[in-house]
């Protein structure tokens, strides 16, 4: 086998129950042997055994919400396509590039039976009569392993014609991109997949559900939202929503990263874990690196506005989150100590959005360009106290109104709920302002103090000082 | 004479019938192009475009939009150093620093032998293992400039040739949907409802 540790990260510590990694512990875990010696395709068989209709009711029932980023339940996604309305299309969203994110892989690359199964139990439920399995460019080796599952599947009969003898027939084409982050928004996907440029399409008025892939009804479901659907269809919704909360059942993936003495991969029981669990808890991250102290920490990926130690007893669910002016995103954290620049960081996130920006919106594309312009001037220790103001300004002509944020006692504010309001046509714009936003009103000081640095610069080469 | 060659384009053309419309292989066939060249060529786009029912220019709007498609040739190998946040926090900047000097070249260049291309990357969804990098696109975690310069040596002596193929080659696993077992493709115009769906759905 290979010498440089593919999809390392995942750690399992601590007793909570596992619906999505629970073959993780296996290094054959990708394989059909590993996969049918531990329960692969009962779900399937399960699922035949009921009609699509109580299918679907089974998982509505279990409120799976949607992994990718938006939170949206999909037994209720599913419920928006047109009735009648044929065919109609599943599309996978396995593109995972938002900062910080580190979950869709590991399950493409460890178990992708589990996924293909989700896939299957979607299509039979939804009534959805072809499938692609959109993977991100950049991950050959996902590739590799959905691609040898897909052949072990349709050997096995799985996948393809009459699956187990029944009338259910599906196939699943595996699709690839080839860098740009931006696909992985939803309808960019499909513009993607459709052979063109990955730039999203206005939504509303059309969402894929009623108008996608070739002008047909179209499902796009994130790879951790369908690994889920085996273990409910065996074990049922009301198992899964006796795991966490009403409004945040089941498990979710969380990958936190940074300046933590046990960065890693967690499933973890959503609704109820804090961010104080996952930082400093023993089963997790057991605390920030060296005995240093926290500073910020962003709670759901790049595009999530900033919390700082204030916001650490907050769950992990997703209208707690919001209330407190950010999101829980695509569950991924990255913990910054006190010995962060902050300026810097928020630098580097604005440069990712600005740079993956599609050019279709000015306001994104020019604006993401001079946020992350002027901010590289103010980190240089070149910038002035215009430029901070200036700053605010350029997002303001991202994101009109008030920018959701969180509270802070020292510094005398009351948060911001998520969301926003925006000029763009999806959210890359407001994600590019998101860390400068936070990053200034929470840290001011900091940036202020790169400004003062600039006094002791002489302003012009070779002239006389004066005291 | 970079059009596809002759088992290419029929692999091509198999991959294409997977999709209700060819135009949606555009993506996996200049990958199939990049993979025989190393780097996308204008007969490719022209080929292409021809396979796929799309202009030429159209096929190269695509091919542009995409950073992992090359217009001009690049190293055996792709060292992409990840610079977004968490590698970033743990060392990304100093890690690219290193590899400029132990290779010789800015982000962006080739070394003169034509080993390798070193790039700026974004993300790479390894963030709990940063600071990161990839190897023609394979993942390399938790790097240090010790490892930086074993993973070099290891690739210009070929020890790596097993785990990590030239640039070009993005999966050495192909999809392969044998016709006896296939449902067949769902044509966006050919309004049918799923069979299992008809009479209440009662498989
Ligand atoms: C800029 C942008 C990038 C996104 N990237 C991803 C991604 O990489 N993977 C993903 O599953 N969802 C991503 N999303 C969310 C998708 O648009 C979509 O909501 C999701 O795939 C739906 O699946 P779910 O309901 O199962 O979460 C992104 C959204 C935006 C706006
Ligand atoms: S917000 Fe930016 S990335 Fe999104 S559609 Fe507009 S220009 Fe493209
Ligand atoms: S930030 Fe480097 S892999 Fe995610």
């Amino acid at each position: 086998m290979s010498s440089y540790p593919w999809a390392a990260g995942y750690i399992d510590d601590g007793d909570r129950p596992k619906i999505v990694t629970s073959r993780f512990q296996h290094d054959d875990g990708f394989t059909l042997d590993r996969y049918h010696a531990t329960g692969g395709y009962q779900g399937l068989r399960a699922a035949l055994g009921r009609t699509p209709a109580e299918v679907h009711e089974e998982v509505k029932k279990a409120t799976v919400l949607g992994r990718g980023g938006a939170g949206f339940p999909a037994g209720t996604k599913w419920g928006l396509m047109p009735a009648g309305k044929f065919p109609r299309y599943l599309v996978v969203n396995g593109d995972e590039s938002e900062p910080g994110t580190y979950k869709d892989r590991l399950l493409m690359e460890r178990d992708p039976h589990q996924l293909i199964e989700g896939c299957l139990i979607a299509a039979y439920a939804a009534g959805l009569s072809q499938v692609f399995l959109y993977i991100r460019g950049e991950m050959p080796l996902a590739h590799e392993r959905v691609a040898t599952a897909l052949n072990e599947a349709y050997a096995a009969g799985y996948i393809g014609k009459h699956i187990l003898g029944s009338k259910f027939s599906v196939d699943i084409v595996l699709h690839w991109g080839a860098g740009a982050y931006v696909v992985g928004e939803e309808t960019a996907l499909i513009e993607s997949l459709e052979g063109k440029r990955g730039e999203p399409r206005l939504k509303p008025p059309f969402f894929p559900a009623a108008i996608g892939l070739y002008g047909q009804p179209t499902i796009v479901n994130n790879v951790e939202t369908l690994s889920n659907l085996p273990w409910i269809a065996v074990n049922g919704a009301a198992a899964f929503t006796a795991i966490g909360t009403e409004t945040s059942p089941g498990t979710r993936m969380v990958a936190v990263s940074g300046h933590v003495n046990r960065p890693g991969v967690y499933e973890i029981i959503n609704g109820t874990t804090t961010f104080r669990d996952l930082l400093y808890g023993e089963e997790f991250c057991q605390g920030i690196r060296n005995g240093n102290e926290l500073k910020a920490f962003v709670p759901g990926g790049g595009s999530a506005p900033w919390f700082t130690p204030e916001q650490l007893d907050l769950p992990f669910e997703g209208r707690q989150v919001g209330a407190a002016g950010s999101m829980l995103g695509s569950g991924a954290i990255m913990v910054m100590d006190h010995t962060t620049d902050i300026p810097k960081a928020a630098l580097t996130l604005t440069h990712f959005y600005a740079a993956e920006s599609c050019g279709q919106c000015t306001p994104c594309r020019e604006g993401g360009t001079w946020l992350e312009r002027v901010l590289q001037r103010v980190v240089d220790g070149r910038g002035s106290r215009a430029d901070l103001d200036q700053l605010l300004e350029i997002g303001e002509s991202i994101c009109p109104g008030s920018f959701p944020h969180a509270s802070s006692t020292t510094l005398g504010l009351a948060a911001t709920p998520f969301p926003y309001k925006m000029t763009t046509i999806c959210f890359v714009g407001p994600s590019a302002y998101a860390p400068v936003h936070s990053a200034l009103t929470l840290f001011r000081e900091e940036f202020e103090a790169k400004i003062v640095e600039r006094k002791h610069i002489p302003v012009t080469v070779g002239a006389p000082e004066h005291e | 004479m970079s059009r596809l060659n002759e088992a290419n384009t029929l692999l091509a053309k198999e991959i294409i019938g997977r999709y209700p419309k060819a135009r949606s292989a555009t993506i996996p066939l200049l990958h199939l192009s990049q993979q025989q060249n190393g780097h996308i060529t204008n007969d490719a786009i022209a080929h292409i475009a021809e396979l796929v029912g799309a202009t030429s220019a159209e096929v190269l709007g695509t091919c542009t939009f995409y950073e992992m498609f090359k217009m001009e040739p690049v190293g055996k190998y792709l060292v992409n150093i990840c610079g977004t946040m968490s590698c970033q926090l743990l060392g990304a900047d100093e890690l690219m620093h290193h590899a400029e000097h132990s290779l010789g070249v800015k982000a962006g260049g080739t070394t003169a032998d034509g080993m390798f291309t070193l790039e700026h990357a974004e993300c790479q969804a390894a963030c709990t293992e940063a600071p990161n990098m990839q190897v023609n696109y394979r993942h390399c975690h938790r790097m240090t400039t010790e490892k930086f310069d074993q993973l070099i040596d290891d690739l210009r002596a070929g020890r790596l040739d097993g785990d990590i193929p030239q640039h070009g080659t993005l999966a050495r696993v192909r999809q392969v949907i044998p016709a006896e077992k296939a449902a067949g493709v769902a044509l966006p115009d050919v309004p049918v409802e799923p069979a299992w769906m008809a009479d209440g759905g009662k498989s």
